[in-house]
């Protein structure tokens, strides 16, 4: 029994589109840039939350520095790294608001380590979403803090080397320890159930500012395929054979 | 017995053809055009063998939000 494509292609049959929350506006990242599937993931929340007009994101310097025009909320942008100085003025001027940030590992675990150890550490009621692709994107593929030890980059020609460079910084880990976290998770976006996982956090986020659980922070294990020179398949395959070992997916505080 | 049959519209235009949905579908439904769009992507689209379930996993993985997924339930 065949049946004609015309009769499944119809509205009443649709289970999966693009939420109305994201503008619809052409995304600025390379083909298959793990920023796209979390702007989304965000974007759903929001929707399904019901909470649009009450959501408040601040964008970090980085390749998301243009989240605001893929989210359709409200927004204001950060100088680099100080995404969590600015959400702590928001929020605490506008308590009821939903007051995230979205960052990657260089703006928040490089030039911005000091803002968000110290928003976390008041506790503030804030979500942070902090994309981690272990690189900087945006410039070119230099190393950042989080580059994995031997990880070729523009500026580690022949790998990170410990002795030269430290260790990859484990600042989720960190972040938990301080007592003003709430909720501490690492999630990834590279298959459906992993983004089904990483959506119910950020969704458990938000639902915390509700009841100001203090800070909650949402780390996603990402891909910069550019940076990594690598397709994007091939980048998920690396992500999961080398980042996962040393940044391990799940919940890592939950008060 | 009910059977669902699926399919999926991208938005070719605006894929970037990165091949991530290709990977992610369990019965081989898509695979990257010969032809490019306008930005010289190699666009996605139903010409693989197999055919859709409507799971939704091309959807759920496509980091620009170019696929709506289609399920309907075909009773025998
Ligand atoms: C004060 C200042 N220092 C340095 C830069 C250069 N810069 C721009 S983005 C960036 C890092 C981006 O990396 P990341 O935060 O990991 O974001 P990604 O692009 O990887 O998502 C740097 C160092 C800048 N714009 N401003
Ligand atoms: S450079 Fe990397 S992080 Fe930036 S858009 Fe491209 S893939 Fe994404
Ligand atoms: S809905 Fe499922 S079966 Fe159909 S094309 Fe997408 S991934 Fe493949
Ligand atoms: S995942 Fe989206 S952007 Fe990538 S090839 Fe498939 S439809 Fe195109
Ligand atoms: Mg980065």
């Amino acid at each position: 029994m065949s049946v004609e494509l015309k009769e499944i292609i119809k509205e009443e049959n649709i289970v999966y589109r693009k939420t109305p929350a994201l503008t619809g506006n052409v995304m600025h990242y390379c083909p298959g840039c793990s920023h796209g599937v979390v702007h989304k993931l965000i974007a759903e929340v929001v929707e399904e939350m019901g909470v649009r007009d009450k959501t408040i994101g601040v964008s970090p310097v980085g390749c998301s520095v243009l989240a605001y025009n893929y989210i359709d909320i409200d927004w204001t942008e950060a100088a680099h790294g100080r995404a969590p100085a600015v959400a702590t003025g928001i929020s605490r001027l506008h308590p009821g608001k939903f007051v995230f940030t979205y960052q990657g590992d260089g703006d928040l675990a490089s030039i911005g380590t000091a803002e968000v150890m110290h928003a976390c550490n008041r506790g503030e009621n804030i979500v942070i979403i902090f994309v981690n692709n272990a690189i900087y994107g945006m410039t070119g593929g230099q190393m950042a803090p989080t580059t994995l030890v031997g990880q070729v980059t523009s500026t580690t020609p022949r790998g990170r080397d410990v002795k030269l460079n430290g260790f990859p910084m484990k600042i989720t880990e960190l972040l938990a320890r301080l007592d003003g976290t709430g909720f501490v998770t690492r999630q990834a976006v590279h298959t459906p159930p992993a983004i089904r996982k990483a959506k119910n956090a950020i969704r458990k986020a938000f639902e915390n500012t509700k009841k100001d659980k203090g800070t909650s922070f949402i780390e996603i294990v990402g891909t910069c395929s550019s940076g990594w020179k690598m397709t994007p398949v091939e980048a998920n395959r690396w992500m999961v054979e080398k980042m996962f070992p040393e940044y391990p997916l799940g919940d890592i505080k939950d008060i | 017995m009910a059977k669902f049959k699926g399919a999926v519209v991208v938005d070719t235009e605006k894929c970037k053809g990165c091949n991530l949905c290709v990977v992610a579908c369990p019965t081989g439904v898509l695979s990257l055009a010969r032809e490019v769009n306008g930005k010289g992507y190699h666009y996605s689209e139903m010409t693989g063998p197999g055919e859709c379930i409507g799971c939704a996993n091309c959807g759920m993985v496509c980091p620009d939000a170019v696929i709506t997924v289609y399920r309907k339930n075909v009773q025998n």
